[in-house]
C-alpha cells in the first residue's frame, strides 16, 4: 500500500496541473486546438489511475477545457468518482466540475444520489456546502424527490451557512418537484424570521421567486413581509421585499396605503441608488400617482436614464396622458449614443401615439432612419414604425394616403431586412382599405416603374419584396389604374428576371390581370388595332419567362402565353375577347382572419376524431380481393341498385351541400353575374364609401411626400376648427347664446380629429359562428404553472415527503430471498447475502478475497529490472457475448530502448487468447509498440471464454529485446492473468423498480457470505465494488446497499451488502 | 433568478463561464460570442443594461454589465431582479476577488479559474443570491481554502517542488506574462449594507 502511495506521487511529479495547462495553451497560441488535443490524451491517461489526487487533477483540467467549449461529459463517470473522494479539496473538484457539466440528460446523474445524500449528513459543513452547491445546479426531478427530504432537515441545521443554503436550494427542488411545495412551506416561511440574516434573505429570496409567478398564494404572507420591510436593514433584502409588494398590491388594494408611508420613508432615509428606484417603481405600481419622473430623466447619468425610460413605460399603461407630456423628453432620448436607451425610448414611443400625435411622431422616426448608422438599429426602427402605425388595427391612421407615402418612401431605406414587412402591410392596407385603392395603386405602379431603383442591387434583396407587393395590387384593382399599359411594360422589361423567382411569377399572373384591363379598355374604345399591338408586345416578351429556371415562373408563363396565342388568333378573327379575358380574373379576394378557422366551434355530435368509415381491416382487404376477382357475376346484382340509391341520394346531398356553401364563409361562391364588381356583392352594399376629395393630386415621382400630407394635415385640421367654431357661432346664435360654458371650455380632444378621408376598414372576416372568446392558448408548458399551489390549506396526510426506508421485502422477510445470483455456482467466492439477525460486530465484505489478488496482479510482477507491466482492466466485450477484453499498461523502467516485445499466454480450454488466423497456439501476439525509456503504453488483447462462471488463471510469458549501447539482449517476463468472475460483468444501471421486480421473480438463486476484517468505510467499499467488479448502486440506504450487474451472457447479478456495525470505520 | 454570469476580457477569451441553464458546449461558446459581440462595442459611458442577446433567454432576460480594466463581467438575469440590485452585486463580486487576490488582475482569473468559481458560489447559488455581505464571503472562502491547506491541497508539495523546477528551465514564462498592468481597479461605489 505504502509503495503504491509512492508509486503514485511520483507518478505525479509529471502530471500537469491546471497552471501547468493554462500556460501550455498560452504557449501554444499557432496551434492551440492539437495542443489540447494532445492534452485530453494525457488527461484520459491520468483519468485511468488509481490514485484519486491524479484523478482530481484531470478532473480540475477537464472544468478549465470546458470552459473553452470542449464537451468533457465522456469524463461523467470520473467527476462521479473524484465527488464520491474524502477528502474536501477532491470532493469540491468533483462537485465543480459536475456542476459545469452535468445536465438532466447526463445518465450518470442517478448514481449520485447517494453520494449526495452522505455528503448532506457529512459533519463537516463544508462537504455539505458543496454538495448543495452543485446539487442546485444539476438537480432533476429524480434527485429532487429523492432528497427533498433531507434538505428539509438541512433547513433547520446548526449552522447558518448550511441553512441558507438549504433554504435556497429549495426553489429548485419545487422547480423540479412541485408535490414537495406544500410539506416544506411551512418550515420555509419559519425561516423568513431566522436569526440569521443571510438566512432571512434566502428565504425572501426563495419566496419572491414564488411569488413572482403566482402572487395570489402568497398573499397572506404579507404581514410578515411588511414586517421584515420595517425591520431589515439589508439592501438586497429590502429590494426584494418590495419588489414583491409591487406584484401583490394589484391583488389587494388595501395593501397600497399602508405601504406609502414605510416606503417614503426608505425613499429619503436610504443612500442605495438601487433601492431608492425600486422603492420608487412600486411607488407608482402603489399610489397611481405620478412622481419624480421628469427629474430621473434630466439627469444625465445613463444609468438612471434607462430606468426612467423603464418606469415611465409602466406608468404609461396606467397613465398615459401623464407620459404623453413628455414627449419630447423621449424624442430626445431617441438622438442619445446609446443604443439600450434608444430602444426603451422607442418603446415607449409606441404607447404614446394618438391620433393626434401620430404623424408627428413618425415623422421624427422618419429623420432618424435617415441618419442612423447600422442596419440593425435601422431595421429596428423601421419594424417600430410599422408597428406603431399598425396598431390595433389602425386605430390613429386618420389619412392612408400619408401611410401609404410612409410605407413608399421606407422602401428607399437600403439594405433592410424587412422588405416583406412593407410588402405586407402594403397588400394590407390596399385590401382593406377600399377607399385607398386608387391611390395605392397610383404609388405603387410608380414604384413599378422605378423597379430598377430597388432591384438595381442584389446585395438588397430584402427590399425587392416591396415589388412582390406592388405587382400584385397594380394587377388586382388595375380597374383603378391611369396607364396600365404603361405599367404593363414597366413588369415586362428584361430586368424582370434577375428578380428572385416568386416575385417574377407574381408579374407574370398579375400582367395577364393587366393585359385584361388594357383590352377591355382599348375595346371600348373601339381601338383594335391597339389592342392588337398590346396582344403582340406580350407574345413578345413572355417567352423570357418561359425560359425561367424557377419551375412556378416557367409553368405560369408557358401556361399564359398559349393563353395569350389564342387571344391573339380570336383577334385576328374579329372577335371582342376583352370581357371573357376579364372573366377569368373576376371575383372579389376578402381578407380572411388568421385565426377563422379555430374560432368555428365544433358542432354537437361531432367527433372529429371518429372514423367516417369503418377503417378497413387489412386482412379484410386481402381476402376480399380475390373474392371479387372469381366472381364477377356478385356485384351485377347490386349495381343497379346501388345507382338508383344514388340518384335519390345525390339530390338530396347537392341540396344539402349547396346549402351548406352558402353559409360557409370559406367557400368560394359562384356569383350570378361573372363580371368583377364586388359592388354588387351583398354586405359591402351597406358600407359607405365616400369619394375621396383631395384638393391637390400629390403625385411628385421619387420624392417624399409624407412631409406634405402633414402640412396638408395641420392646415386641414385648422380649417376643420374654424369650422366647428363657426358652426358652433351659428348654433350659438340660434339658441341666443343659452350656454356659455360649452364654447368656454373647448379644447381639441382626440375624437375632435375627424379623418381626411371616411375610411372603411374592412375587418377581416370571421365565420359567422366563431366564438366571442379572444383568449390567447396559454402555454401549458410553463414550469412555473405546477408550482400553482395553494399553501393556505392545511397539510393532509397523505402530503408527505417521501422518506426512504428500505425495501420493505427485504427488512421483514428473511424467508424470501434477498440477494441472488443467477447461477449460485457461478460466484462463489463473491456473492453474498447477509443473514441481518445475526452477528451484530461482523462486517459483510464481498470481495476481500478478489480484492487482494487484484491487488497482486497489479504488483506482483512489476519489478523486473527492465519492464514494469500492469493490468489495469479485464471487461466483457459488450458485442460479442464470449469475449473478453484485457487492457495491460507496459512501462518501461529502464534506461534502454526495449522493443520486439512480444505478448503470450498459456490457453486453457475455457479461456483462449485471440490470434490472428493461421497463427498456432504457441504463437505470440505482438505487442504494436516499442518503448523508449521512461515510457508507457497500453495494449489490449482479446480472449475468448467459454464459461463464465469460474475463474481463471492463465500463465504467460512476454519476451522482448533491449536494445543497450553494446548490443541488444533477448529478456523474458514471465506472468499470471487472472480472470475473476466479475471480470465477466459489464456495468448496467438499474431502476430500483426493476430491480425490485426481478427479486420478486424468483428466478434468482441465493448464496450468502460474510466477511470480516473490512476496515475502510461503507462508502470507499461500494465505490471499489462499483469500480474494479463493474457493479452499479441501485439504492443505497444507511449501512445497506443493493447493486446489480449483468454479465456479459446477460445473467442478472443482483447483490445485498450490508455492514452490520462499524466499529473500524475511521481507520 | 440569474440565468448566467460570463467573465471575459476584451478580446472576448472567457475567463469564467457559469451556466444555470443547461446549455450545449457549442451554444454556451455562441452565446459568449454574442455577449461579447454586444457588450464591446459599447462606450464605456453609456448605460449597463442591455436588451436582446437572442441566443439565452428572449425578451424578460436583460444582460447587466461592468468593464474593470481589461475585463467584462456579464450577469445575464430575468425580471425578478432589480437592476441596480445586480449592478452593486457586480461590484460586490469582484470586490471579493480583490481582497481574496489581493489586488486581482486578469492573470490571477487566468491561472485561478478554479478558485473564482468557489468564491463565485459563496455570492451566488444555482442562480440565487445567496449572501451580499463581503465579509461574510471573505470568511468562508477563507475556511475553505485553510481545510483544503490542511489536507495538503490538491497539489501537494512534491508537485510543486516540481513545477518550480519546470518553471525555472523554462525561460520563456516571463516573457509571456506580459499583459501589462492590469490590476482591477475597484472603484468606491455604494455597498449593500
Amino acid at each position: 500500500m505504502a509503495l503504491k502511495m509512492v508509486k503514485g506521487s511520483i507518478d505525479r511529479m509529471f502530471d500537469k496541473n491546471l497552471q501547468d495547462l493554462v500556460r501550455g495553451i498560452r504557449n501554444h497560441k499557432e496551434d492551440e486546438a492539437k495542443y489540447i488535443s494532445t492534452c485530453i490524451d494525457e488527461i484520459k491517461q491520468e483519468l485511468k489511475q488509481d490514485n484519486i489526487a491524479v484523478k482530481a487533477n484531470a478532473v480540475c483540467k477537464l472544468t478549465y477545457l470546458q470552459m473553452l467549449g470542449y464537451d468533457v461529459s465522456w469524463a461523467a463517470f470520473n467527476i462521479i468518482e473524484v465527488m464520491s473522494s474524502s477528502k474536501f479539496t477532491y470532493k469540491r473538484i468533483g462537485y465543480l466540475a459536475a456542476s459545469q457539466c452535468f445536465h438532466e440528460g447526463t445518465d450518470v446523474i442517478m448514481l449520485t444520489t447517494n453520494q449526495i445524500r452522505k455528503d448532506l449528513s457529512s459533519p463537516n459543513q463544508y462537504d455539505t456546502g458543496v454538495a448543495l452547491t452543485g446539487l442546485s445546479c444539476f438537480v432533476t426531478p429524480d434527485l429532487a424527490r429523492d432528497l427533498a427530504n433531507d434538505i428539509m432537515t438541512l433547513m433547520s441545521h446548526t449552522k447558518p451557512y448550511i441553512r441558507k443554503k438549504a433554504v435556497l436550494i429549495m426553489y429548485k427542488v419545487f422547480l423540479k418537484y412541485p408535490e414537495s411545495l406544500r410539506p416544506a412551506f411551512p418550515r420555509l416561511k419559519e425561516k423568513l424570521e431566522d436569526p440569521d440574516p443571510g438566512v432571512q434573505s434566502a428565504a425572501v429570496n426563495v419566496i419572491c421567486e414564488l411569488a413572482r409567478r403566482n402572487p395570489k398564494n402568497y398573499l397572506s404572507l404579507a404581514p410578515l413581509f411588511f414586517k421584515l420591510m420595517t425591520s431589515s436593514t439589508n439592501n438586497w433584502v429590502l429590494i426584494k421585499i418590495i419588489k414583491l409588494f409591487g406584484a401583490l398590491t394589484p391583488l389587494e388594494p388595501r395593501l397600497g396605503k399602508k405601504l406609502i408611508e414605510p416606503l417614503t420613508n426608505l425613499i429619503h432615509s436610504t443612500s442605495a441608488m438601487s433601492l431608492l428606484y425600486e422603492c420608487v417603481n412600486t411607488v407608482i405600481a402603489v399610489t397611481k400617482i405620478v412622481l419624480i419622473i421628469v427629474r430621473i430623466n434630466i439627469l444625465s447619468c445613463t444609468v438612471v436614464k434607462y430606468l426612467g425610460l423603464l418606469a415611465m413605460s409602466k406608468i404609461l399603461k396606467t397613465h398615459p396622458k401623464s407620459v404623453q407630456s413628455h414627449k419630447d423628453l423621449i424624442l430626445q432620448c431617441l438622438d442619445d449614443k446609446d443604443e439600450s436607451i434608444r430602444l426603451r425610448a422607442l418603446d415607449l414611443l409606441y404607447g404614446m401615439v394618438s391620433k393626434k400625435n401620430l404623424m408627428e411622431i413618425v415623422k421624427k422616426l422618419m429623420i432618424h432612419v435617415d441618419k442612423a448608422e447600422g442596419t440593425t438599429y435601422r431595421d429596428e426602427l423601421l419594424t417600430k414604425i410599422i408597428d406603431i402605425c399598425s396598431q390595433s388595427n389602425y386605430q390613429y391612421i386618420t389619412n392612408f394616403e400619408w401611410y401609404i407615402s410612409i410605407l413608399v418612401e421606407l422602401t428607399r431605406l437600403e439594405g433592410t431586412r424587412h422588405g416583406h414587412l412593407i410588402a405586407s402591410q402594403m397588400l394590407d392596407v390596399a385590401i382593406r382599405v377600399k377607399a385607398i385603392r386608387g391611390f395605392a395603386v397610383a404609388q405603387m405602379a410608380m414604384l413599378l416603374d422605378n423597379a430598377h431603383l430597388l432591384a438595381g442591387n442584389t446585395q438588397r434583396n430584402g427590399i425587392c419584396e416591396v415589388l412582390y407587393a406592388a405587382a400584385w395590387i397594380c394587377g388586382e384593382f388595375s380597374e383603378h389604374l391611369e396607364d396600365p399599359l404603361q405599367t404593363l411594360e414597366a413588369m415586362l422589361r428584361p430586368k424582370v428576371t434577375t428578380l428572385p423567382g416568386h416575385i417574377q411569377a407574381v408579374y407574370v399572373q398579375n400582367a395577364v390581370k393587366l393585359f385584361a384591363a388594357v383590352l377591355t379598355r382599348r375595346e371600348t374604345a373601339g381601338e383594335k388595332q391597339a389592342a392588337q399591338e398590346t396582344t403582340e408586345m406580350l407574345i413578345e416578351k413572355l417567352p423570357q419567362f418561359v425560359q425561367s429556371a424557377d419551375l412556378e415562373v416557367q409553368e405560369r408563363a408557358s401556361c399564359i402565353l398559349q393563353l395569350v396565342k389564342y387571344i391573339q388568333k380570336l383577334q385576328a378573327k374579329e372577335v371582342s375577347v376583352a370581357e371573357e379575358v376579364t372573366a377569368l380574373f373576376a371575383g372579389e379576394l376578402n381578407p380572411v382572419a388568421p385565426k377563422a378557422q379555430k374560432k368555428v366551434p365544433v358542432p354537437e355530435g361531432l367527433d372529429l376524431d371518429a372514423w367516417i368509415n369503418e377503417p378497413p381491416s387489412e386482412s379484410e382487404s386481402e381476402d376480399e380481393k380475390p373474392k371479387a376477382i372469381f366472381q364477377e357475376d356478385e356485384p351485377k346484382h347490386s349495381r343497379p341498385r346501388l345507382t338508383e340509391l344514388d340518384e335519390q341520394e345525390l339530390a338530396r346531398r347537392r341540396e344539402a351541400r349547396k346549402q351548406e356553401q352558402a353559409n360557409n364563409p370559406f367557400y368560394i361562391k359562384s356569383s350570378p353575374s361573372p363580371q368583377k364588381s364586388y359592388q354588387d356583392t351583398p354586405g359591402v352594399d351597406h358600407i359607405p364609401v365616400v369619394q375621396i376629395d383631395l384638393t391637390v393630386p400629390l403625385k411628385v415621382p421619387g420624392m417624399p411626400i409624407s412631409d406634405q400630407y402633414l402640412k396638408l394635415e395641420e392646415e386641414r385640421r385648422l380649417k376643420q376648427k374654424q369650422e366647428k367654431k363657426d358652426k358652433k357661432k351659428k348654433k350659438k346664435k340660434e339658441k341666443h347664446g343659452k350656454s356659455r360654458r360649452h364654447d368656454s371650455a373647448h379644447t381639441e380632444s382626440e375624437e375632435d380629429i375627424a379623418p381626411a378621408q371616411r375610411v372603411d376598414i374592412v375587418t377581416e372576416e370571421m365565420p359567422e359562428n366563431a366564438l366571442p372568446s379572444d383568449e390567447d392558448d396559454k402555454d401549458s408548458n410553463d414550469p412555473y404553472k405546477a408550482l400553482d399551489i395553494d399553501l393556505d390549506k392545511p397539510l393532509a396526510d397523505s402530503e408527505k415527503l417521501p422518506v426512504r426506508t428500505h425495501r420493505p421485502s427485504r427488512t421483514e422477510g428473511l424467508k424470501s430471498p434477498d440477494v441472488d445470483t443467477t447461477a449460485e455456482e457461478q460466484r462463489p467466492k463473491k456473492s453474498k447475502e447477509k443473514d441481518k439477525k445475526k452477528d451484530k460486530e461482523r462486517k459483510v465484505c464481498y470481495f476481500s478475497g478478489h480484492k487482494d489478488h487484484l491487488f497482486n496482479l497489479l504488483q506482483n510482477p512489476s519489478n523486473h529490472q527492465h519492464l514494469n507491466y500492469k493490468v489495469y482492466d479485464i471487461q466483457g466485450n459488450l458485442q460479442d457475448g464470449s469475449q473478453v477484453v484485457v487492457s495491460v499498461i507496459f512501462e518501461n523502467n529502464c534506461t534502454d530502448f526495449l522493443k520486439s516485445m512480444e505478448f503470450n499466454v498459456l490457453d486453457s480450454l475455457n479461456t483462449r487468447l485471440v490470434r490472428p488466423s493461421g497463427a498456432s497456439v504457441h504463437d505470440g501476439i505482438a505487442v504494436p509498440f516499442q518503448l523508449p525509456p521512461g515510457v508507457s503504453n497500453e495494449a489490449r488483447f482479446v480472449f475468448t471464454v467459454q464459461s463464465i462462471v469460474m475463474p481463471q488463471k492463465l500463465k504467460g510469458t512476454l519476451t522482448f529485446i533491449v536494445k543497450t549501447e553494446d548490443g541488444s539482449t533477448h529478456e523474458k517476463l514471465d506472468f499470471k492473468l487472472h480472470f475473476t468472475c466479475t471480470s465477466y460483468l459489464i456495468t448496467t444501471p438499474c431502476y430500483s423498480d426493476a430491480f425490485a421486480k426481478l427479486l420478486e421473480s424468483e428466478e434468482l438463486k441465493v448464496n450468502a457470505l460474510k466477511l470480516d476484517s473490512i476496515n475502510m468505510p461503507f462508502h470507499h467499499l461500494l465505490a471499489k465494488i462499483c469500480f474494479h467488479h463493474h457493479f452499479s448502486v441501485v439504492e443505497r440506504i444507511d449501512s445497506c446497499a443493493s447493486m446489480y450487474s449483468r454479465s456479459i451472457q446477460g445473467h442478472h447479478v443482483c447483490l445485498l451488502v450490508k455492514s452490520v456495525s462499524m466499529p473500524s470505520c475511521g481507520q | 433568478m440569474i440565468k448566467a454570469i460570463l467573465v471575459f476580457n476584451n478580446h472576448g477569451k472567457p475567463r469564467l463561464i457559469r451556466f444555470y441553464q443547461y446549455f450545449p458546449e457549442d451554444m454556451q461558446q455562441q452565446i459568449i460570442r454574442e455577449t461579447f459581440h454586444l457588450v464591446s462595442k459599447r462606450d464605456d459611458n453609456v448605460c449597463n443594461f442591455l436588451e436582446g442577446g437572442s441566443l439565452i433567454g428572449g425578451s424578460d432576460y436583460k444582460l447587466i454589465y461592468r468593464h474593470y480594466a481589461t475585463l467584462y463581467f456579464v450577469f445575464c438575469v430575468d425580471s425578478s431582479e432589480s437592476e441596480l440590485g445586480i449592478l452593486d452585486l457586480i461590484q460586490v463580486f469582484v470586490e471579493t476577488l480583490d481582497k481574496c487576490f489581493e489586488n486581482v488582475c486578469e492573470l490571477d482569473l487566468i491561472f485561478h479559474m478554479d478558485k473564482v468559481h468557489y468564491i463565485l458560489q459563496e455570492v451566488v447559488m444555482g442562480g440565487m443570491v445567496l449572501e451580499t455581505n463581503m465579509n461574510e464571503i471573505v470568511g468562508q472562502v477563507e475556511n475553505q481554502s485553510r481545510l483544503e491547506k490542511s489536507e495538503g491541497g490538491l497539489s501537494g508539495a512534491p508537485a510543486r517542488a516540481v513545477s518550480a523546477v519546470k518553471n525555472m528551465n523554462l525561460p520563456e514564462i516571463p516573457r509571456n506574462i506580459n499583459i501589462g498592468d492590469i490590476n482591477i481597479k475597484v472603484p468606491n461605489l455604494s455597498p449593500f449594507v
